[in-house]
């Protein structure tokens, strides 16, 4: 095998693998652009969203479609009862003590699914086959290309929604300046609960599309988490281009860095960028000093 | 005072003959990471135990001892560990001790048990704790180096003579990565590649490529699920043809269900007999124990039984045997080291003064997956 077809190798798994993690960051980004917490409970809703649709369609032999839909369903009923258990009661609390109230709620979101489903790890059928598919002399699975037109979807979708709908737009005066789209007429509450819904729900999406390809298990949403999270920093932590752009960057470096340099450093690299972007870069890599948000 | 006195015969009378009925309690302790990243060994080790121990309580103890069974969760963490091994010999007042789980935790008690000289019968599989050979120090599980000398034994049978390693950066994985490259030399067999991966990882693709373009003529996969699988369902996407070997670590049904049939097919790995037996000859002298574990284990989990609670099955049966020749903790020592031929789950054990694990290669079988099934490999 050329070393330019392992690259195209390195380039296609690395592209994959960044659309999950682009679609995780979408969730930290958008929470946080509403409510300015980093929701470290994100990568468990994920965990969620892989485990619900094991459920739907392992337990209750539910056709595929209607087990995804089913499976985001619950994620993101999931999602609300954890803003209106955790973040809602606290009347005047700092955004501190917000994060670390979700990183409780992970660690608990976790104890109770594996008292549910266990600590295997269980696998779930993929889409449409796993015969691999040529592109060059790289290969990918059919489940790939799931995952990028999901994403393409995901994101889209997010477009239009904080772009041309009203409640899209109310979203987005909150992130601007939440006193004064409360006194505007915005329920700002409201909007804070829809955030927690839609991120919720992608971060299911994202769950249900890789489990699939990684399997699932109670505790795949620590480290699916973090790497989100490295890229939504990576993007500045804005809800649209930028961190899926981060997503993908931070896929395709792993890749590279684990083919060209050595596997050993897979991790270590993802948080080289993280801590460098932080130090460097607070803004992002494509952020303007001042960020605007959503 | 005559009211004290025959108070005291009467005493006297009623210890000797209590103690003629039945010998005294046999205290076991045992140290499992029930939870834990570690808990798909702690758990079925603690049933197993649980299970057995119950069932020789019902028929009145192992030579007329009862047994006490004292078990504490280390949760994979050392320190954990050494406070609970402390704690089993001074307050529960044990006299030998079953587990821990791995090899950093069993590591981090020798030290307790060694001065405080109470025999200790480690369920992980590391080398280092029975080499060099400790006096109260004993282990179930073959040695890692075992099940890599049986891959290479059956490579260099296929002529095989380059091979690229893919482990896990876990305990598991970094011990077999150094069994593997040392038994490796031993054989003549020159590693090509050496690559890692880390044990949450979800795509080893990038790996695979890297070894793919390198002149292995095989692949050994070293690691437990579920990264094994996901490396067996990449070695599939990338159309790598090369053999795929996997070790003991991934040998059950759950590996082939997690891999998928497809993905699995003619995937070779050394496998202990009880993932197997039913594959074997009924002749076996560990036949009948293996399926009568299996069953029993079913029965009272409802869940298939692992070669990890057969490390715990293993050490109960060992103080079973040693309590032959006393119940007290250097008795119990000294019974351990003269096991020869103990039929077991494991394999069967022929303990001596310099070797206190007592197996050999004949504690696993090369086995190939085909249709989702074990073929014993030719």
């Amino acid at each position: 095998m050329e070393l330019s077809d392992q690259i195209a190798q390195y380039l296609v798994s690395g592209l994959s693998t960044g659309a999950i993690y682009a679609l995780i960051g979408l969730g930290f980004a958008i929470i946080y652009n509403s409510t300015e917490i980093i929701n470290f409970a994100q990568g468990e809703l994920v965990m969620l969203g892989g485990m619900f649709a094991l459920f739907f369609i392992n337990f209750l032999h539910l056709p595929l479609p209607l087990a995804v839909l089913s499976a985001v369903a619950s994620t993101t009923a999931a999602g609300v009862l954890f803003e209106r258990l955790t973040i809602r009661p606290l009347k005047a609390a700092t955004p501190l003590s917000l994060i670390i109230i979700t990183i409780g709620g992970s660690i608990l979101i976790r104890g109770i699914a594996m008292l549910v489903w266990g600590k295997d790890t269980h696998a779930i059928p993929a889409f449409s086959g796993t015969e691999p598919i040529l592109i060059g002399t790289a290969t990918i699975l059919p489940q790939h290309l799931w995952i990028f037109a999901l994403t393409l979807l995901a994101i889209a979708m997010n477009k239009l929604f904080f772009n041309y709908t009203i409640t899209g737009k109310a979203m987005r005066a909150c992130a601007v300046n939440k006193r004064a789209a409360g006194l505007v007429g915005i329920d700002v509450r409201k909007m804070v609960l829809y955030s927690f819904a839609i991120s919720a729900s992608l971060g299911s999406l994202a769950g249900i599309i890789v489990a699939p390809l990684t399997m699932t298990s109670y505790d795949v949403g620590i480290m699916l988490g973090l790497k989100g999270f490295c890229a939504a920093i990576i993007g500045g932590l804005s809800a649209g281009a930028g961190t899926v752009l981060g997503g993908l960057l931070l896929g395709v470096l792993e890749s590279l860095g684990a083919g060209l340099i050595s596997s050993g450093y897979k991790d270590a690299i993802a948080f080289i960028i993280l801590l460098l972007i932080l130090f460097i870069r607070p803004q992002g890599l494509f952020g303007k000093a001042e960020t605007e948000r959503v | 005072m005559l009211s004290l006195r025959s108070l005291l015969v009467f005493a006297t009378v009623l210890l000797v003959s209590s103690s003629a009925i039945a010998a005294e309690p046999l205290r076991i302790g045992a140290l499992f990471s029930v939870t834990g990243p570690a808990s798909f060994l702690g758990e079925p080790e603690r049933n197993t135990l649980e299970m057995l121990v119950k069932e020789a309580n019902a028929k009145g103890g192992i030579k007329g001892h009862k047994i006490e069974l004292v078990i504490y969760d280390t949760q994979g963490d050392a320190t954990k560990a050494v406070q609970l091994a402390t704690k089993l010999i001074k307050n529960d007042k044990v006299s030998v001790i079953i587990g821990p789980s791995t090899t950093g935790e069993t590591m981090a008690i020798i030290p307790v048990v060694e001065k405080e000289k109470i025999p200790l019968i480690s369920c992980a599989a590391g080398i280092k704790i029975i080499d060099p050979v400790k006096r109260y120090v004993f282990k179930t599980p073959a040695n890692d180096h075992v099940a890599a000398e049986k891959i290479f034994n059956y490579m260099a049978a296929k002529k095989q003579k380059t091979v690229a390693l893919l482990t896990v950066t876990d305990g598991f994985g970094s011990s077999g990565r150094e069994q593997l490259k040392d038994m490796a030399k031993k054989k003549g067999i020159a590693v090509v590649a050496d690559e890692t991966y880390g044990p949450k990882d979800t795509d080893m693709t990038a790996q695979l490529t890297k070894i793919k373009g390198s002149k292995a003529e095989a692949i050994i996969c070293w690691g437990t699920n579920p990264g094994p699988a996901i490396v067996t369902r990449n070695v599939k996407q990338l159309g790598i043809k090369i053999p795929l070997y996997q070790s003991h670590g991934v040998a059950s049904k759950k590996y082939i269900e997690l891999a998928g049939v497809d993905n699995a097919e003619g995937v070779l790995l050394p496998a202990g007999k009880l993932a197997i037996y039913e594959k074997m000859k009924s002749s076996d002298p560990q036949f009948k124990l293996l399926k009568d574990y299996d069953q029993r284990y079913k029965k009272a989990y409802n869940t298939e039984a692992s070669t990890f609670g057969g490390y715990a099955y293993d050490s109960f049966l060992m103080i079973s045997e040693a309590l032959k020749t006393g119940a007290s903790p250097e008795q119990l020592r000294d019974g351990l080291e003269g096991i020869i031929k103990l039929v077991s789950i494991s394999g069967i054990y022929n303990m001596s003064g310099s070797d206190h694990n007592g197996l050999d290669l004949n504690a696993f079988e090369m086995v190939r997956i085909v249709k989702g099934d074990w073929v014993i490999a030719k």
